[in-house]
């Protein structure tokens, strides 16, 4: 921190502005031009599991689809509502999509391509994210409307409840590791996918093979959670089409609808470079022979497609949870077997310690 | 001069968002403003260098207490008009805690400025502050920390203990006995006899 105020008073302000500018918007259009190619994924895979064709007309294979609802949407008339929160209801999408993006700003994508490499890195991504629900509530709030304010208390339960098991998981992790940066985080699982702590498979060390199933149950867990977490289905509760038409998106039409749109989308990549950084060995290959001429950044984009696609096919096969159930598996499953998974790593470290001492 | 530009906007932020929290009348963009002023606050301890406990304010207190917060206020039904009656009826106790709280920032003040106060120690070693306050938290002040904790548990206890309430003969799903049921409970094959029915 002192090295960024010394660092702030040494370079010309505008110069730093303007040079923060140019790196963030390497990340900020990137990011939105794939969205748009993960919308379009996304319904092309769920269009293959159900044996259908998908967006085909738009574009060759429909690949201006989402271009194209994007303008659209732009372009539709925005309607607010007599009775909302008129501010409130513009401001809630804005909250959305801004978090959405901040978050962004310390996911290292490759080996030194990281906006804002801190060394509490983790923690900044579990504060902001603990952030995106604002987006909801207030959205849901704003609408003075039924549905939209039954969906917003939803999602704000829901969120938090799974916001302090990702809590957990992400401890085990960092207990393993001893920092909570995420660069280091990726650095100490290199050498190939033994190494990557959703696979703990450490053979010059039997000892370590004991923690293996108990990462693998957390690496499984933090992709369940991370589902709750971006509202997708199995638990798209909040915006349930067959209990609360479209939940907190109800009254929300044009750009303001396309901002909750994308910010879910961003949040869905956000949780997938999570789950690659934290479990996947980041932007390591798996085996580390023959691959050098690939770049780094090739394997951290594999990993996240390959989540993306996951998450995807979840949402494809599998029905939607009843709150109830939702609720039950938060609190009642994942919560204390991911307690049970803490205080297991913690023993382990203390007594064979490697990473944190 | 950033610093200090920076310190000033956040400052003038947090104090103004607080006053708004008092004053504004919906009750909703109170906890709006309450949430600007965590913001601010936590932006202030990042200008001191704490940056752990800056996302640690933001973690807890926006993340969690706040969304409380907001989740009680909305689904609240305020009564304005009830609200003012009792104004003037709480006043002299309003005065009086307003009393004690300036007296209290103009002792703290003036102890800050003509007594002889401990400085903070300001530690400029390698070691991230997320690593000091561990290490003061769990070697010097670890006793107080675990009775912070018991403290937190005993009311997170309590108030199941008030909000349980077990009621007789509803219905309740169990998962486990819902998994465990077999084929053989489950489905009874039945020779019928033709035009006869199951009787």
């Amino acid at each position: 921190m002192f090295e960024l105020i010394q660092f702030w008073s040494d370079l010309s302000p505008l110069a730093w502005f303007g040079w923060k500018l140019l790196q963030t918007l390497c990340f900020v259009l990137p990011l939105a031009l794939l969205v748009a190619a993960l919308v379009l994924a996304d319904r092309k895979i769920w269009a293959a599991a159900q044996m259908r064709r998908g967006p085909n007309v738009v574009g060759a294979f429909g690949l201006l689809q989402t271009i194209a609802d994007a303008l659209k949407f732009f372009f539709k008339e925005l309607i607010i509502p007599a009775g909302s929160d008129k501010f409130l209801f513009i401001l809630a999408p804005v909250i959305a999509l801004v978090m959405a993006f901040v978050a962004w700003a310390v996911i290292p994508v490759a080996e030194g391509w990281v906006l804002s490499d801190i060394n509490i890195g983790v923690l900044y991504v579990l504060a902001i994210s603990s952030l995106g629900v604002y987006g909801i509530i207030i959205g849901g709030w704003a609408s003075n409307s039924k549905y939209p304010f039954m969906g917003a208390l939803r999602s704000a339960a829901q969120m938090i409840s799974y916001e302090v098991s990702i809590g957990f998981i992400i401890l085990t992790v960092i207990m393993l590791t001893g920092t909570m940066n995420l660069t280091e985080l990726v650095q100490a699982q290199e050498g190939g996918f033994w190494n990557w702590h959703m696979f703990y498979l450490n053979f010059s060390n039997p000892i370590h093979l004991l923690l293996f199933p108990v990462m693998f149950y957390m690496g499984v867990l933090f992709f369940i959670s991370a589902l709750a977490e971006t509202n997708r289905p199995p638990f798209d509760l909040p915006e349930a089409e067959s209990e609360l038409v479209a939940g907190y998106q109800v009254e929300y039409s044009s750009t303001p609808f396309l901002m909750y749109f994308f910010a879910e989308y961003v949040n869905i990549m956000l949780l997938c470079a999570m789950m690659t950084i934290l479990f996947l060995g980041g932007w390591y290959a798996p085996i580390d022979v023959g691959f050098q001429f690939l770049p780094p950044f090739f394997w951290f984009f594999a990993k996240c497609a390959f989540l993306f696609f996951l998450f995807a096919m979840v949402k494809a096969i599998v029905p939607r949870y009843r709150y109830d159930q939702l609720m039950r598996l938060g609190w009642k499953v994942f919560l204390p077997t991911a307690l049970a998974a803490v205080m297991i790593v913690a023993t382990f470290v203390t007594f064979f310690g490697n990473g944190a001492t | 001069m950033l610093v200090t530009l920076s310190f000033y906007l956040l400052a003038f932020v947090a104090i103004s968002s607080a006053l708004m929290v008092v004053m504004s009348r919906n009750p909703v963009h109170s906890v709006m403003f309450l949430i600007v002023t965590f913001f601010s606050a936590a932006g202030l301890f990042l200008l001191m260098g704490a940056e752990f406990l800056a996302l640690l304010l933001v973690m807890v207190y926006v993340g969690a207490v706040a969304v409380l917060f907001l989740f009680v206020v909305m689904m609240l039904d305020v009564d304005f008009v009830e609200l003012k009656q009792g104004f003037l009826q709480y006043l002299p106790f309003g005065f009086v805690l307003a009393v004690i709280l300036l007296a209290e920032m103009v002792m703290v003040g003036a102890a800050y400025f003509f007594g002889e106060s401990e400085k903070l120690a300001i530690y400029n070693d390698e070691k991230s502050n997320l690593e000091r306050i561990g290490e003061v938290l769990y070697t010097d002040y670890a006793f107080f920390f675990e009775a912070a904790g018991l403290v937190l548990l005993i009311a997170l206890i309590g108030a199941v203990v008030l909000t349980l309430r077990t009621r007789e003969g509803v219905r309740k799903q169990d998962a486990h006995t819902q998994i465990s049921r077999t084929r053989d409970e489950a489905i009874e094959m039945v020779d019928l006899p033709s035009g006869e029915g199951v009787g």
